[in-house]
């Protein structure tokens, strides 16, 4: 039966890559842009809201507000860079965080399904302004020869070893940091929704067919379900990882010696 | 029907696969001494978890420029 299914014209045609293009909703908008219009505008209107009216006593949005300002600045920006040069990055990297949150758990909520960081315009842009500003921070703490000498020529080697390890150093911090904060955060949300895309049509598809198959059409929406809480905690982990990275790579600028 | 099998899809997909081994046993290694650090020094578990993180996502990338890859390629 299920090799007449596979040959026959109506059979299941698996998700893939050409499920992430969308049609423009108006003009050149399309749905990916609208969600991180949205997103930015909860962001904003929730961090208003927490922090309009601070409180001794703090409400729920003021304290999950906090919760997450104190999460970055003690758990990333303290424990990364350090309790005093750490502070001044805290904003960029709280803004970092949630945003990323936001755009990866539009993945997951119903009535939009579709993580915007899958497509890799948002997460390279973020890269980039991360690889800018670690870069901008240490030329302007170290100079721009002590940066690329710190970077390129780490005390303590011998000196043959230094044909080798200088370009890999070079081009381990100036190409690929951008490239794999890219990668990472845009391909663990693209395989994710594919996983999950898989599935619930998977399921539908077997629902459709009738019969014993419709029966069977439970174990692919019981992994729908199951993944897309696993899905809820790679999405918030990676936004974690995005803003630890960038937490990283800003302590080893500002950092005389690394 | 005649005893041959037609596979409809992509190799690159067996290979990424294969490339997933890598940093499969990476990670599990990572994990591996995270939970036997922290068993042993469960005070040291903030800094440990940091240290763990970190480590996963470096292993993490090797699979994730494969699986970009075997789209792209």
């Amino acid at each position: 039966m299920s090799v007449v299914l596979a040959a026959g014209g109506n059979g299941f045609v698996a998700p893939g890559p050409a499920d992430f293009e969308f049609p423009p909703v108006f003009g050149f908008v399309t749905k990916p842009m609208l969600i991180v219009v949205l997103g930015a505008i909860v962001i904003a209107a929730f961090f208003y809201a927490a922090a309009r009216n601070p409180r001794l006593v703090p409400g729920k949005a003021q304290f999950i507000g906090e919760e997450i300002y104190g999460f970055v600045r003690n758990g990333i920006a303290r424990d990364t860079i350090g309790a005093k040069e750490g502070m001044k990055y805290v904003p960029y990297l709280v803004t970092l965080f949630v945003f990323i949150s936001v755009l990866n758990l539009t993945g997951i909520i119903p009535p939009i399904l579709f993580p915007a960081n899958s497509r890799i315009a948002f997460p390279l842009v973020l890269a980039l302004i991360s690889w800018a500003i670690f870069n901008y921070i240490g030329i302007r703490r170290q100079g721009f020869v002590g940066y690329f000498k710190n970077m390129m020529f780490p005390p303590g080697i011998p000196w043959p070893v230094y044909i080798l390890l200088s370009p890999i150093e070079f081009l381990s911090t100036v190409i690929i940091r951008p490239v794999t904060l890219t990668l990472r955060l845009t391909l663990n949300m693209f395989a994710g929704h594919l996983v999950l895309m898989l599935c619930m049509f998977g399921g539908a598809f077997l629902l459709g067919q009738g019969g014993l198959l419709a029966v069977a059409s439970i174990i692919p929406f019981l992994f729908a379900i199951v993944l897309t809480f696993f899905e809820g905690f790679v999405q918030l982990l990676q936004a974690y990882v995005f803003t630890l990275l960038s937490a990283l790579y800003i302590a080893g600028a500002e950092s005389e010696e690394h | 029907m005649n005893g041959t099998v037609d596979i409809l899809g992509n190799l690159n997909m067996i290979g990424y696969g294969l490339a997933a081994i890598g940093p499969g046993v990476g990670i599990g290694l990572i994990f591996a001494a995270y939970i036997s650090g922290v068993a042993r020094q469960p005070e040291a578990r903030g800094m440990l978890q940091a240290i763990a993180i970190l480590g996963f996502a470096l292993a993490e990338a090797l699979a994730i420029i494969g699986i970009g890859l075997a789209f792209v390629l």
